[in-house]
């Protein structure tokens, strides 16, 4: 039992923790960039409802909400060779991360949409409104406050989700941390730091988020929707 | 020797499922008891008891869960704790677990209006009475859509302990890879075993969530 941790054999190595902690930064921002972009179209295409996209994208939706990312990464980086796509460990990674969010992201913005009434839509083109005004400040805006603690929050799980692409060895932290926990098999110090690490990257995210956040919605905020009131009034129908 | 993917490989993987679905029990079982545990302690213990469970769930959800698994299996031995994978797994996971649930849950007591809890207190009921009579029933209710929604997480974050090595539905379809080198048909049948798990839970978990706005308007 007497076991005494030293941080010293991984602290020789913060260069490489940096590296990693970067290259963790650069694979969520981009998965972060192109998967809320693919769910904002798909969500789009979803509450507009042409039959047949539709339902393409409810499979869509489904299908990578019910499988764990690492078998759609596997999927990706073993599989797509054999239809002569060969795609580096980095891209697939970012490939199968952006996906997932895409998935995950279309149903928390659908939800955001179907919250904004079309009468007011039709409010702000009666009131003379560009179509572009009305889209940015009646429809995105408004949907994107009643839905930011889902989507951040989905966006947070989507940063831990990263440390899963060390499987096909992309380069990011957890892979960083394998690296070094083989070189000098101090197990627990090295995954304690890397925990650390993450943690402390979460919290940067978080603070970035709700600086975002009051940027957005800075205009004066309109009376609560009735959705958030919905639960306590479950409770005293029950 | 090159083996071709066929319907013993499928039995293969069917096979290693059974272990998917006792690890994602054994997960449930335990991270749902101290989920329980943490979110009444959270809403009813004293002050630095809910401080600390707060500081609990903050903490383990800005960790990879990866890394918790790594910590369990490889770390722990390092202080003499030997856990063969599928303990290690079931403790990271359980951990991981008693975190969202805790906090799931949380949720769900404290919206139950505060009303109900002065009616009971005027009703004379003692606290395990307002529990089970008049907080719990209503809770688990509104609980019931998001607790089988994070079954799904569940099933499918167990496949993260494929990579410490535990041969669950993942890891038997790495091995099955390796030795068929047919990676699309192999990871294909993977997914659609996972699917075929996960999308009835999904599907349960809407329609729960579904029918208490059905609920509402009646």
């Amino acid at each position: 039992m007497a076991y005494e941790m030293q941080f010293g054999p991984i602290i020789a190595h913060a260069p490489d923790l940096l590296q990693g902690a970067i290259s963790t930064l650069s694979l969520s921002a981009q998965s972060i960039a192109i998967g809320v972009s693919i769910g904002l179209c798909c969500a789009v295409a979803r509450t507009e409802e042409p039959r047949l996209l539709g339902k393409m994208v409810a499979t869509y939706v489904e299908v990578f909400r019910n499988t764990p990312l690492l078998v759609q990464l596997f999927l990706i980086y073993f599989g797509l060779p054999l239809i002569g796509l060969r795609l580096t460990a980095d891209t697939s990674a970012v490939f199968a991360i952006s996906l997932n969010l895409g998935a995950y992201s279309t149903e928390i913005i659908r939800a955001g949409l179907i919250a904004i009434p079309k009468t007011q839509v039709e409010a702000g083109l009666a009131l003379g409104m560009s179509r572009l005004q009305v889209v940015r400040h009646i429809v995105l805006i408004p949907a994107l406050r009643v839905i930011y603690p889902a989507l951040t929050g989905q966006l947070t799980l989507t940063l831990l989700g990263t440390s899963i692409a060390s499987a096909i060895s992309a380069t990011e932290l957890t892979s960083a941390g394998s690296k070094i926990e083989s070189a000098n098999f101090r197990s627990l110090e090295t995954f304690l730091t890397i925990a650390a690490i993450y943690i402390a990257l979460t919290l940067a995210f978080r603070f970035v988020y709700w600086l975002i956040g009051l940027w957005l919605f800075r205009r004066k905020r309109p009376p609560k929707p009735s959705l958030i009131a919905d639960i306590p009034a479950a409770g005293v129908a029950a | 020797m090159i083996k071709s993917f066929g319907w013993d490989s499928v039995e293969f993987l069917l096979f290693a499922t059974r272990w998917t679905l006792l690890l994602s029990a054994m997960t449930f079982v335990l991270g749902g008891i101290f989920g329980l545990i943490f979110a009444l302690l959270r809403v009813l213990g004293p002050r630095p008891v809910q401080l600390l469970i707060a500081g609990y769930t903050q903490l383990i959800q800005a960790t990879p869960l990866l890394i918790l698994v790594f910590i369990a299996f490889y770390g722990l031995s390092f202080l003499g704790l030997y856990f063969p994978p599928l303990i290690a797994a079931a403790i990271s996971l359980s951990m991981y677990t008693t975190a969202f649930l805790g906090d799931i849950w949380r949720g769900c007591i404290e919206s139950i209006p505060r009303q109900q809890w002065e009616a009971a207190d005027a009703l004379a009921m003692t606290l395990p009475q307002k529990l089970r009579y008049v907080i719990l029933p209503q809770a688990l209710r509104i609980s019931l859509g998001p607790t089988v929604g994070f079954m799904v997480q569940i099933v499918k974050n167990t496949s993260v302990t494929a990579l410490i090595g535990f041969v669950e539905l993942t890891r038997a379809g790495q091995l099955l890879n390796n030795m068929t080198f047919q990676p699309f048909a192999v990871f294909m049948t993977v997914a659609a075993i996972y699917f075929t798990i996960c999308y009835p839970l999904s599907f349960i978990s809407q329609r729960l969530k579904g029918s208490r706005h059905v609920g509402l308007a009646h």
